[in-house]
């Protein structure tokens, strides 16, 4: 039966937390209900990548693309569009910059965009299999397994270029021709899908957009270094995503694609579901694997690199589940194909999750080098409320800050390192004049504090030494020598401390303080704050010349410290003052001042 | 010995029967007890030990390694605000402050009645609808602090 219309509703996390399942749901009733079901197909898929404006809804082959659609907006959508032939056009998207409601090929946040890992994602309904292989799914699984030798398989990744996506950057090709080297009766093969820099979701989507991509890279892998048994770690705060990939790896099995005797070739390859348990550091490779065999999570020192020694004392293969979604592509379309994408050392895409004080919050993939200005510009919109962008922190944790001025670098995994920050797993949040560079450090730096797994004293210890002269100039008690002892400790730990996590915890701060000292400063010296976003060097005060005697601060003070009269005007009595803003936000006429 | 032992339903004993003899189960076992119970007792851990034939201490050691397990009774209904970078620059913290007013506990208790605990998680993958409050596996994004006592409220009614 052809169908005249495809309706595609956003089944990602983001939408589906705003009723997108009811969309969903709706949609079919209203279909039913109006005598077209036949008529039109609705599917669910993954994320679209535009999750800031969510929940989406795309229409085909119209291409109208929904946003912030509600439940009750399906009857319409089925009662315009697929009855009457008629777009729903006050759900498109608008654009502050333009007049009117466009289509989905003007609309920039898609126009710089270039997908590969995310080509199914928001295209195929993850839960069907047939619609993965329908797009080249498991096409290069078979091409693998009928015509290429191993050695083939990993020359095709050596020219391709491709490098992991989970942070470091190691050529592909080459961990997997260690594995493949080692002699070993058992030997596996891992999905790196803890994915726990706080603010990056890259994973998680891929994972619940198109959970076959990864499965079928694995099985690609286990082929080439002689692995039959594969593990997806993946953190068990994702449920969604853990249930997409149960139902992914069962539909692969029962298609022969997946278990004993692939495809009648007389390869076989499982994999098996381990959940993580809310630590950021099994991240980390030899940790992971720790956690694997049920240990706590403790990194252990490499060499031996896992791909020769790893889970239970045998060469292991562990990639990013980003780095597995672009392995199937390489194999269909060809290396070559893939490294004319890029740059030089860099090839491919990169999927980044744009967070933090953008107009677009969402995934986006572009071509490696891309300049941040676009991403953030062109594709995010700009910055939130027409404030001032400050800086823009990729790697997480383990990254630096780039400020305004380095904006027009193409990234790739050499010019972000070479600017103090790294490529990291792909999380990018964009901060404005309204952010505290000094909180922003002590916040990441609380965070590997709680995170540091123990094992090492230079971490251990650093971070904790390094968090409390932070909290100390935040709360404007600090002297300019912290901010030597901050770079000393930090430059120590960096040599010393065991694995990735302590290396790189000291990076925000270090960065902050090459890039913003004059803010580090502000905080000592002048006891002042900016941002205003600490607290205890921050002061509200009435302007008398401003102030009407409205007396709304006063009622909304939890602290009952404002007082006056419609004549007198008012005032605040700073000594019982909380400093929690609420009368900076009430007042409408700006006679409250933060200083 | 006969030791009183701490019931397990049909379904959680034969997912340890199931589990029991492949290499590194005990993380997978523990997140199934955890569902169970809403967090690991001590007499759960302890049957685990005799189950397993584990050590309790190396039980206990990877509990308390990992901010998932719990080892107190969270209330009925868990709020997890999300304190991941997106969330935190976008006030999360607020969240926090306000819910724990309103419920009138702090850091890790549990309300009188038993119906609330709060939870400040690192980046449920929602970034996108920063700041985000988890109730139980519901998300709300794009919160503001005003929105909290609502939420809060809708969950008391329901006991
Ligand atoms: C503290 C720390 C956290 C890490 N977290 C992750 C993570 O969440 N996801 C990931 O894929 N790699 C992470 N890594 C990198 C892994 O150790 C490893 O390099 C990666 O999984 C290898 O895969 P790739 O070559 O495909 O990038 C982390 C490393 C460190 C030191
Ligand atoms: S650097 Fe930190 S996280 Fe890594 S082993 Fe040392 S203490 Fe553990
Ligand atoms: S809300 Fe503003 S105008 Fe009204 S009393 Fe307070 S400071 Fe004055
Ligand atoms: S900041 Fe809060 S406590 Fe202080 S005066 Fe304003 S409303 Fe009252
Ligand atoms: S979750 Fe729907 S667009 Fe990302
Ligand atoms: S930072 Fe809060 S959901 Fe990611």
């Amino acid at each position: 039966m052809a169908y005249k219309n495809f309706i595609l509703v956003c089944g990602g996390t983001g939408c589906e937390s705003s009723r997108a399942d009811d969309i969903y749901k709706e949609l079919i009733a209203s279909a039913e209900a109006l005598g077209v079901k036949d008529d039109v197909q609705i599917v669910k898929t993954g994320c679209f990548g535009f999750c800031e404006k969510g929940p989406i809804v795309k229409v085909l082959p119209s291409e109208s693309f929904y946003v912030e659609v509600k439940p009750e907006d399906a009857r319409e959508i089925i009662a315009e569009q697929v009855v009457k032939g008629r777009e729903v056009t006050r759900l498109l998207y608008k654009d502050d910059r333009q007049k009117d409601r466009i289509k989905v090929e003007d609309i920039q946040f898609y126009q710089k965009q270039f997908r590969i890992v995310l080509r199914n994602c928001g295209v195929i309904n993850p839960e069907n299999i047939d619609e993965y292989i329908a797009r080249d799914g498991y096409a290069a699984l078979e091409k693998v397994l009928s015509s290429m030798k191993p050695d083939d398989v990993i020359e095709q990744l050596k020219v391709s270029g491709l490098r992991g996506r989970g942070g470091a950057g190691f050529p592909t090709w080459r961990k997997w021709m260690f594995s493949k080297g080692v002699q070993s009766d058992q030997k596996y093969v891992v999905c790196n899908a803890d994915e726990g820099d706080p603010g990056a979701y890259m994973d998680r989507s891929t994972i619940e957009g198109d959970p076959h991509s990864v499965i079928e890279a694995m099985t690609i892998c286990g082929y080439t270094v002689g692995s039959t048994k594969g593990f997806v770690y993946i953190r068990a705060e994702y449920p969604l995503a853990i249930e997409r990939l149960k139902i992914a790896l069962k539909q692969a099995r029962e298609y022969g694609l997946l278990g004993d005797d692939i495809l009648g070739t007389g390869f076989s390859f499982d994999i098996e579901i381990r959940l993580g348990a809310g630590a950021f550091v099994c991240g980390e490779e030899t940790a992971l694997l720790q956690s694997i065999e049920g240990n706590r999570g403790m990194p252990i020192p490499r060499p031996p690199f896992p791909a020769v020694k790893g889970l239970w004392g045998k060469p292991t293969i562990i990639n990013n589940v980003e780095t597995w979604a672009n392995i199937p592509v390489i194999i269909t379309k060809g290396a070559d194909w893939f490294a004319k994408i890029g740059t030089e050392t860099s090839k491919g895409t990169k999927v980044f999750a744009l967070t933090g004080k953008v107009n677009n919050s969402g995934l986006v993939e572009v071509p490696m080098g891309t300049t941040l200005r676009e991403i953030i510009f062109d594709i995010g919109g700009g910055i939130k409320g027409g404030k001032k962008f400050k800086g823009a922190q990729t790697g997480g944790p383990s990254g630096g800050i780039i400020t305004e001025e380095f904006l027009d670098t193409p990234i790739d995994y050499e010019s972000l390192t070479a600017l103090g920050s790294m490529m990291g797993s792909g999380g990018l949040i964009v901060m404005d004049e309204d952010d505290c560079m000094v909180d922003v450090s002590r916040f990441y730096m609380e965070f590997c504090v709680d995170e540091s797994c123990g094992k090492c004293s230079p971490c251990r210890i650093g971070t904790n030494q390094m968090h409390a002269l932070l909290v100390k100039i935040t709360k404007g008690q600090g002297t300019l020598e912290d901010l030597e002892k901050l770079e000393k400790i930090g430059l120590a730990m960096k040599k010393a401390a065991l694995c990735g996590l302590g290396q790189t915890a000291p990076n925000p701060t270090l960065a902050t303080i090459k890039r913003f000292r004059d803010e580090y400063v502000e905080h000592i010296v002048d006891r002042k704050c900016r941002a205003g976003k600490c607290k205890d060097l921050v002061v509200y005060s009435i302007d008398k010349d401003k102030c009407i005697g409205c007396g709304l601060c006063a009622r909304k003070c939890p602290v009952n410290c404002i007082s006056g009269d419609k004549t007198q005007k008012f005032t605040i009595d700073a000594s019982k003052c909380i400093k929690c803003g609420e009368c900076f936000k009430a007042c409408k006429f700006s006679a409250v001042v933060k200083k | 010995m006969a030791v009183a032992q701490i019931e397990f339903s049909k379904e959680l004993q034969s997912f340890v029967e199931e589990w029991k003899d492949k290499p590194g189960n005990l993380i997978m076992i523990l997140h199934r007890v955890q569902q169970e119970f809403s967090y690991i007792p001590r007499e759960a851990a302890e049957r685990l030990s005799r189950d397993l034939s584990m050590p309790l201490a190396k039980i206990y050691g990877v509990i308390t390694f990992y901010h998932y397990f719990k080892t107190t009774k969270p209330g009925k209904y868990r709020m997890s605000v999300c304190l991941g970078t997106a969330c935190y620059l976008k006030g999360g913290q607020g969240l926090i402050d306000e819910a724990e007013s309103i419920l009138g506990i702090k850091g890790h208790e549990v309300t009188d009645d038993g119906l609330f605990s709060i939870d400040a998680v690192r980046c449920v993958g929602c970034c996108g609808l920063a700041p985000v409050l988890m109730v139980g596996d519901e998300v709300y994004g794009k919160l503001t602090k005003d929105q909290v006592p609502e939420i809060i409220a809708k969950y008391k009614s329901l006991g």
